[in-house]
């Protein structure tokens, strides 16, 4: 199934950051959009500035447009208030995205659980993410790092506890 | 007697004493003059007077003010006596024992005698002009010890009082030469009284002007700008000339603002002004001024400035939301537009083109595409999708 474009993506404007503020606004509002559901599409976890400029995100071949590094910045800057990005540096030069936040993941994985009894149990991250079990979740090869985000958000609402084994980490839902 | 000023008798430095007389009494005119009988000393540069009694009342007058002079001889009663007779008072001079006379003439009236002798050394004086070959320029009057002390002035007091030496000059010559430009504008008035008198006596058809010499004159006219230009003179400076200068170019420019669409950048008011005035020009500052104005007078134009910075007159009928209307009907026909494809289309500049984009897209009617290939407009499928 291939990324379907948003109609903006064919629209010139698109691609110069609007000075008018309310444009600007829903103008941007759409790029998060984009930009998000682009990562979900291609299971995408972590972003580098200088090559998102070159990804076909940003770069239209088409109609021979890109968005500019200032305009870029300020896409991830929304998208980091909103909370679905975060710096992994002090220069804003990689980035963490967050299709979906960490308290979500947490809910779908906690939802799964449930639906199939296993509460009580425990299991190590590797068979959450990799396991024959979650085949076909959506939660499927998510990486570590988001995993285990999201397993500490549910910790946080008491339905889970992450524990620390030999050669890994575990997680007990309750 | 009101050329004569205060003076401490003392003489300048190139200036020396040729003759003196006792018991000579003053005149003003036919008229005795209120000062005693004193001493009359005649300089290469000066007649001085001074009361016999009391040395401080000393008078003294550049002998440059002296247009002629003859002798009246002496009568049963009478002493003989000197006419002299004067040029116009010169406008900032030092005070003197007559502040003004209706006099142009003094008399110097001779009780002991000597006036042939006074009469001859006076013609030499006045024939040799020693004075003009002297270094000093300014008439010598009561001012003569200061100026003596500044010559002898040393340090900073001396500086300073040659810097005001400088600014009084300065001064000087500014009166004179603005005196010059007011006597201009008087005669330039009188020119376009003139001219006015003559284009009506055409219209008029008075006199026997052949058609062919009606319009040729017309011609001289109009090559000449308006007929009757308000100038600054005519009706003074500040807000009464600029409100009259707002309602020429309300009359003026009703016209020209229809055939552009309403609207013309100030530059261009500017230019077109000035060519129909032809030689009364505007400055920038004064139309701005004028244009100012436009609505206080309630005049159907409006001086208009852009977030740019970029003014424009436009007609009050002109409407902001027309303006962004029209621009976001062709931006919508053409699908997308430069501020060049817009003024073609409009027949407008370019400038004022684009600040119509730019107000279309400060309302948020219009986005822009700003590449490589310029600044593009289209319309806002942002806030209608």
């Amino acid at each position: 199934m291939s990324f379907e474009w948003p109609w903006q993506y064919n629209f010139p404007p698109f691609f110069t950051l609007q000075p008018n503020a309310d444009t600007r606004q829903k103008q941007l509002a759409a790029w998060c959009s984009l930009a998000l559901s682009y990562c979900r599409h291609h299971k995408l976890y972590t972003l580098d500035v200088m090559e998102a400029q070159e990804s076909p995100v940003f770069n239209n071949k088409k109609i021979e447009r890109k968005l500019s590094m200032e305009a870029i910045q300020v896409v991830f800057e929304q998208l980091s208030k909103k909370g679905n990005l975060e710096w992994l540096d002090k220069n804003k030069s990689r980035c963490l995205v967050m299709w979906r936040r960490p308290e979500e993941w947490g809910k779908l994985i906690y939802q799964w659980i449930s639906k199939n009894g296993m509460v009580n149990s425990v299991f190590t991250l590797y068979e959450l993410a990799n396991g024959d079990d979650t085949e076909g979740e959506e939660f499927h090869s998510l990486e570590e790092w988001m995993l285990l985000r999201s397993l500490q958000a549910l910790q946080t609402d008491g339905k889970a506890e992450i524990i620390t084994m030999d050669d890994g980490k575990g997680v007990k839902f309750f | 007697m009101d050329r004569f000023s205060w003076s401490n008798g003392l003489l300048e430095i190139n200036e020396t004493l040729v003759i003196q007389q006792r018991g000579v009494r003053l005149y003003d005119g036919d008229d005795k003059a209120k000062l005693d009988v004193g001493v009359a000393l005649l300089s290469t540069h000066r007649l001085i007077w001074r009361d016999v009694k009391n040395h401080e009342c000393c008078i003294a007058m550049p002998l440059s003010q002296i247009l002629l002079f003859e002798e009246l001889a002496a009568g049963l009663g009478k002493s003989a006596k000197i006419v002299i007779h004067l040029q116009e008072t010169t406008v900032n001079k030092e005070p003197g024992p007559y502040q003004n006379s209706k006099y142009s003439f003094i008399k110097l009236s001779f009780k002991e005698h000597g006036q042939i002798e006074f009469h001859r050394r006076l013609t030499e004086e006045m024939t040799q002009k020693r004075w003009e070959n002297t270094p000093v320029s300014q008439p010598i009057s009561a001012g003569t010890s200061s100026q003596a002390g500044r010559t002898r002035a040393v340090g900073i007091v001396g500086i300073e009082r040659k810097i005001e030496e400088k600014r009084k000059e300065t001064d000087k010559n500014i009166c004179e030469a603005f005196e010059d430009l007011s006597k201009l504008m008087v005669k330039a008035k009188e020119m376009v009284e003139l001219s006015r008198s003559i284009a009506n006596k055409i219209k008029d058809k008075q006199g026997d002007i052949s058609e062919d010499e009606t319009i040729r004159f017309k011609s001289y006219l109009l090559s000449m700008g308006i007929a009757n230009p308000v100038t600054r003179d005519t009706y003074g400076t500040g807000t009464h000339y600029h409100m009259q200068l707002a309602k020429q170019l309300g009359d003026m420019l009703q016209a020209p603002l229809e055939e552009r669409g309403g609207m013309m950048a100030l530059t261009e008011v500017y230019c077109l002004v000035n060519r129909a005035r032809g030689m009364e020009l505007l400055s920038p500052e004064d139309l701005v001024n004028a244009c100012k104005m436009f609505e206080s007078l309630k005049l159907p134009l409006r001086l208009r400035v852009f977030d740019s910075g970029v003014m424009v007159v436009q007609l009050q009928s002109h409407s902001e939301e027309e303006m962004i209307a029209s621009a976001l009907d062709n931006v919508t026909d053409k699908g997308s537009l430069t501020a060049e494809e817009f003024a073609k289309l409009l027949g407008l500049s370019v400038l004022l083109s684009k600040e119509r984009l730019l107000l279309a897209e400060k309302v948020g009617h219009l986005c822009r595409d700003d590449s490589v290939e310029g600044l593009r407009f289209y319309p806002n499928l942002f806030s209608t999708a």
